[in-house]
């Protein structure tokens, strides 16, 4: 008879012989948490989070996190509704969506690039649709909100860009990574001249986006007080990283940002702007990109990470093809697995084992058809 | 209107000039062929081709500033890159002695020019919803930057869901009617053949492949 169906009972008693047997192992620091863990497991908690494993990974940080999941809908890019109403029925849809998911995440994160060009109306209208979503909403910035006004109306709405919290024992953070470096005063642009210049994705006139010195100082000292062992996800709207520089797939000054990030075991870069399936691992980092509610863009034609695994081509004739929202499950450790709801396909996740194994296991479905 | 038009004409008009003179000592006014722009010259002035590059300069200025939108090309291609024509230089006096082989430095400047300005005006066409005629807003290069994913090479070539095989300005049609919602090109107009041009362009280098997926 196949093995292939374990029983919930022979699991449970492999995976306790496999915790007592690493248990020889475990350095005294370790054992006491183990300890804890038993206690806590013992009084029921244990149970209610790690159902099926007894894994010593998984049990020594059980006394201070649990894993958890959190959902995003990304770049939704709104004109005026009665301008658009193609727009406003995908974010709709995807705001459907993340209230449908069971379990529920703990909390949505928007991704930036609710308004196409940073009108108030764009605005108040993304704002009014948020409100529909019934978990708590983690908001950030993007481009096309904040070169209108730079970012006045956006702020009344959702508060500062820059900001971190802690939640299940990790650290967030969220950044305002798409500043420009002046290129409109030179030039005498009006605002909606400049907004119209930084909504193009192949317009070299403007300037590549970077973070900036006094946000990565106050990134140093948000930081500091974070101990090296505490998971920490970042969000940003551009990738945090230099993938093509041409479109704003880029940021100017990633390395720096990189830098300040290295002192953590494990960090995890979410971000927004690049509307496809994008995965990257540098160092202790992983990133993953989001997917957007209005279209999806190319794959650029150099400089994609090695781990990336390309969405096929989207259907050019079924406008949803290739757009989604989705979700993370934060593990116990903080690792996270990201999942991408790509509309009309099967949902495809891309796990941190994936990237931990330099793309040799849990290697995700590959496309047929590319990118051209 | 091309520069090189303008110039042609003012350099007719320049001859023409004493045609406007009312008498002999009335300073000379040089006629732009637009019909408006003029400039007065003294008439005694040595006619000379500096003399002559000072009238046309002062021409060109004053309708360069009414008309700033002159500078199209070269304001297109600061704000999106578009791949240059071939540029033929290694055609240029090299013949047998026939006469279709004759190539100056003037013809090869000219292809390039001419081919260039149709791909520069495709760009404007691609990236300006309003000239797609799009009632949405939404532009070519909001999916395709730079024309990327066009894979223009990759036709003619059956789409089921247009259940015929489809040529490049029947997916440019099918996009400005579907995603952009416009109204489609008729496949012989100024914007449809400027699209092609442009979409083409950015594809230059790339190995034909009729029929690929």
């Amino acid at each position: 008879m196949s093995r292939k169906f374990t029983s919930i009972e022979t699991k449970h008693y492999e995976e306790r012989d496999a915790l007592f047997a690493a248990l020889p192992k475990l350095g005294r620091r370790d054992f006491l948490k183990v300890s804890a863990a038993a206690v806590a497991a013992a009084a029921g908690s244990g149970v209610r989070f790690f159902p099926t494993s007894f894994q010593p990974v998984t049990v020594a940080n059980a006394a201070t996190r649990e894993p958890f999941t959190f959902a995003y809908v990304s770049d939704s890019h709104l004109y005026r509704k009665d301008l658009n109403d193609r727009f406003v029925r995908s974010i709709l849809r995807a705001v459907d969506d993340v209230n449908h998911l069971d379990p529920k995440p703990d909390f949505i994160l928007y991704g930036g690039d609710l308004a196409q060009l940073g009108k108030r109306e764009e605005l108040d209208l993304g704002a009014e649709i948020l409100k529909n979503v019934q978990q708590p909403i983690r908001m950030m910035v993007g481009e096309h909100d904040w070169f209108l006004d730079m970012g006045a109306r956006w702020r009344e709405l959702f508060g500062e860009p820059t900001y971190s919290f802690d939640h299940k024992g990790v650290h967030f953070v969220v950044l305002m990574s798409v500043n420009e470096k002046d290129f409109w005063t030179p030039r005498g642009m009006t605002p909606e001249q400049r907004m119209g210049t930084v909504a193009g994705l192949d317009n070299g006139i403007q300037s590549r986006f970077e973070v900036g010195a006094p946000q990565r100082e106050w990134l140093t000292n948000d930081l500091a007080k974070v101990s090296a062992d505490t998971p920490v996800i970042v969000f940003s709207h551009s990738p945090l990283y230099k993938y093509y520089k041409n479109w704003n797939f880029w940021t100017e000054d990633a390395d720096e940002v990189q830098a300040i990030l290295k002192k953590f075991d494990h960090v995890t870069v979410i971000h927004g702007h690049t509307h496809q399936m994008l995965t990257n691992r540098i160092g202790n980092i992983d990133f993953h990109g989001l997917l957007s509610t209005a279209w999806p863009w190319p794959y650029a034609p150099e400089g994609l990470p090695k781990l990336t695994v390309q969405m096929s081509r989207p259907d050019p004739f079924n406008p949803n093809d290739g757009c989604g929202d989705g979700s993370a499950a934060v593990s116990a450790d903080g690792l996270v697995d990201k999942v991408y709801n790509l509309w009309n396909r099967n949902p495809i996740e891309v796990t941190s084992g994936y990237l931990a194994s330099n793309g040799v296991k849990s290697v995700p479905a590959m496309p047929n058809m590319k990118s051209f | 209107m091309k520069r090189s038009q303008i110039l042609f004409g003012l350099a007719v008009l320049v001859l023409a000039g004493g045609a406007l003179q009312a008498n002999a000592d009335d300073p000379m006014v040089v006629q732009l062929c637009d019909g408006k722009t003029t400039t007065t010259v003294d008439k005694n002035a040595p006619k000379t081709k500096e003399n002559g590059q000072k009238i046309a300069a002062d021409l060109m200025a004053q309708w360069q500033r009414s008309h700033p939108e002159a500078n199209w090309i070269a304001t297109e291609r600061e704000k999106h890159a578009i791949v240059e024509p071939a540029d033929n230089k290694d055609v240029v006096g090299r013949t047998q002695g026939q006469s279709y082989g004759q190539v100056t430095d003037r013809d090869v400047l000219t292809w390039q020019r001419e081919t260039l300005a149709m791909a520069v005006h495709g760009s404007t066409v691609f990236h300006s919803g309003d000239q797609l005629g799009s009632t949405i807003a939404v532009s070519c290069d909001m999916c395709h930057p730079d024309a990327a994913n066009t894979h223009a090479e990759t036709y003619p070539k059956f789409q089921p869901q247009l259940g015929r095989v489809a040529l490049l300005r029947d997916m440019i049609n099918w996009c400005i009617e579907h995603p952009v919602r416009g109204t489609k090109l008729e496949p012989d107009s100024p914007n449809m053949r400027a699209l092609e041009a442009y979409i083409m362009a950015q594809r230059k280098g790339t190995a034909m492949n009729y029929g690929a997926r």
